[in-house]
């Protein structure tokens, strides 16, 4: 039976994923790029969150969430067919309506972070390419096997919000994506830093309260698991700011705004799956660990293996997201204020469990990227020519420019 | 007539502008440039990657003044804009052959 607390819950948490996506994730993106390339990196947030809808609409949705078999789901509902306005989702209290747009909120997100990794040098009908194939090839399979009754679930799974199902799915692409596409020209000893650091800032805050709807929705009713979640993604999004802060600070002198930032986006992505889950001190462990392991994270792909991915998709998100997979199962215990565990299962069982779901996310998210980054590739081309990436994506792809201050045309 | 330009510290610039006032100066025009000298740009720092900055942020401000103001005007710039730090800019000097107040027509000192 439909509840209206719930419902009316679940409609707000909706509006505060898409905002995470739109402007939330578009600003924080943007500005990190150089100036030229402002605009594509909006431009390519607004695409694919429209591209998913449609493709959610027409069949993501289904082979994601319905039907019992365990591997994926069927097309009984493509293009929405019986869904009925009065439809309860099933095991839930809310409209079908209302759980449909709340995980194409989710599937919107989950590709959209990957963009991070290819900014400023990719093809716009590779983005568009790209994404779309990758929500049935990578999204709809892992979201059935976590979230939509596939083996995974089955087995015992622990994944709230997302730790799997977004992030590390999202992040491993990021980085099998970046090492296709290639370095920018000037990686990583001549690039420009980036734009305009507030604007990231900004786009982090709203990130930082959409996130509310992402984990405290994620208990798809009004109640206290929505409230214990809201209150430990708080946590551990406040303490990974301090950390990561603190870190640069005794590193470099100087407290930056874009790294604590960048804490804050760590931090809430590696509270993610455990947020159902853990009470406020695993918020604080997972505050402290999400900033240092993922600040180190950053510095090895960047500085070490030297792949471009340019906005640190997988360094933050993805590495994040394991690490909240998996650091999951200890914390959950009752004895560290967590929800405890199943009958029969312990602490080691359970971390067992969660290792299963992030390799077999992790091998899944690579190979499928691996082939869609080939047929993307052999289709439309990745990559833009030298000549257009060094005049910056915005006026050669799109014909406009981000900022017009003093010189303006006039109207034709 | 001479013509100034002078290269300084974006966060001098209201020390610069009163001590100029003072010294009655008729005009003053300021714009925000970037470059480098003999300091080669400075570092900062994203998310533990260093990033050169070649070009650091300036004002560039130009000045037209009588021939017997130049030097007095160069100096007063000089002291307010120092803070004896790398980095504290240039001050040039040129001959200015004409100057006209374009609202009414004015020519040479007389436009200043």
């Amino acid at each position: 039976m439909i509840n209206g607390a719930d419902t009316a819950w679940m409609l707000t948490a909706t509006v505060l994923v898409l905002f995470m996506t739109l402007p939330g994730l578009a600003l924080f993106y943007a500005g990190l790029v150089r100036a030229k390339n402002v605009l594509s990196v909006l431009m390519h947030c607004v695409a694919v969150a429209c591209l998913v809808s449609v493709l959610w609409y027409a069949g993501a949705y289904s082979l994601s969430f319905v039907g019992s078999n365990p591997w994926i789901g069927d097309l009984s509902q493509a293009f929405l067919i019986g869904v009925g306005r009065n439809a309860v989702h099933p095991t839930t209290t809310i409209p079908d309506s209302v759980y449909i747009m709340y995980q194409m909120t989710f599937a919107i997100i989950t590709p959209g972070l990957i963009i991070g990794a290819y900014v400023e040098r990719i093809k716009f009908s590779a983005v568009l390419l790209f994404s779309g194939l990758w929500l049935f090839v990578v999204y709809a399979p892992v979201a059935h096997w976590v979230w939509g009754g596939g083996w995974l679930a089955a087995m015992g799974v622990k994944d709230f919000a997302g730790g799997i199902v977004v992030h590390t799915t999202a992040g491993i692409s990021a980085l099998i994506v970046a090492i296709a596409l290639g370095k920018r020209d000037g990686f990583p000893q001549h690039l420009q830093p980036p734009h305009a650091p507030w604007i990231v800032m900004v786009g982090a805050a709203m990130l930082w309260v959409g996130w509310f709807g992402f984990n405290a929705g994620s208990a798809l009713t009004a109640g206290a698991d929505a409230g214990m979640a809201m209150l430990v993604t708080h946590m551990a999004a406040a303490i990974a700011s301090l950390t990561w802060m603190g870190i640069e600070w005794a590193r470099f002198g100087k407290p930056s705004l874009v790294g604590t930032v960048t804490g804050t986006v760590a931090g809430l992505a590696t509270i993610t799956p455990a947020s159902g889950f853990v009470g406020p001190l695993g918020a604080v462990v997972i505050g402290i660990a999400s900033a240092a392991i993922c600040y180190c994270a950053v510095q090895l792909v960047k500085l070490r293996f030297r792949v471009d991915d340019a906005l640190d998709v997988f360094a933050v998100h993805g590495v994040g997201g394991m690490t909240g997979t998996l650091l999951t199962a200890p914390l959950m215990a009752a004895e560290l204020g967590g929800v405890g565990y199943g009958n029969g299962v312990t602490m080691a069982s359970q971390f067992g469990v969660q290792f299963t779901g992030v390799a077999v996310a992790l091998v899944w998210s690579a190979i499928g990227s691996i082939i869609l980054v080939k047929v993307t590739q052999s289709l439309v081309g990745l990559r833009v020519r030298q000549d257009v990436e060094t005049q910056g994506l915005d006026l050669t792809t799109h014909g406009e420019t981000g900022y017009n201050l003093a010189f303006g045309g006039t109207a034709q | 007539m001479k013509f100034i330009i002078a290269i300084i510290q974006p966060h001098r610039i209201d020390a610069v502008r009163e001590a100029l006032n003072q010294a009655g100066i008729s005009g003053l025009t300021v714009s925000e440039v970037r470059g480098y000298g003999r300091q080669r740009g400075h570092k900062e720092v994203y998310r533990g990657a260093e990033y050169s900055i070649n070009y650091v942020p300036k004002l560039k401000l130009e000045i037209a003044v009588d021939d017997d103001k130049a030097e007095e005007i160069s100096e007063v710039i000089m002291r307010s804009a120092r803070t004896g730090k790398i980095g504290d800019g240039k001050i040039f000097v040129f001959d200015l052959q004409s100057a006209t107040r374009i609202r009414t027509g004015e020519i040479g000192s007389q436009a200043l």
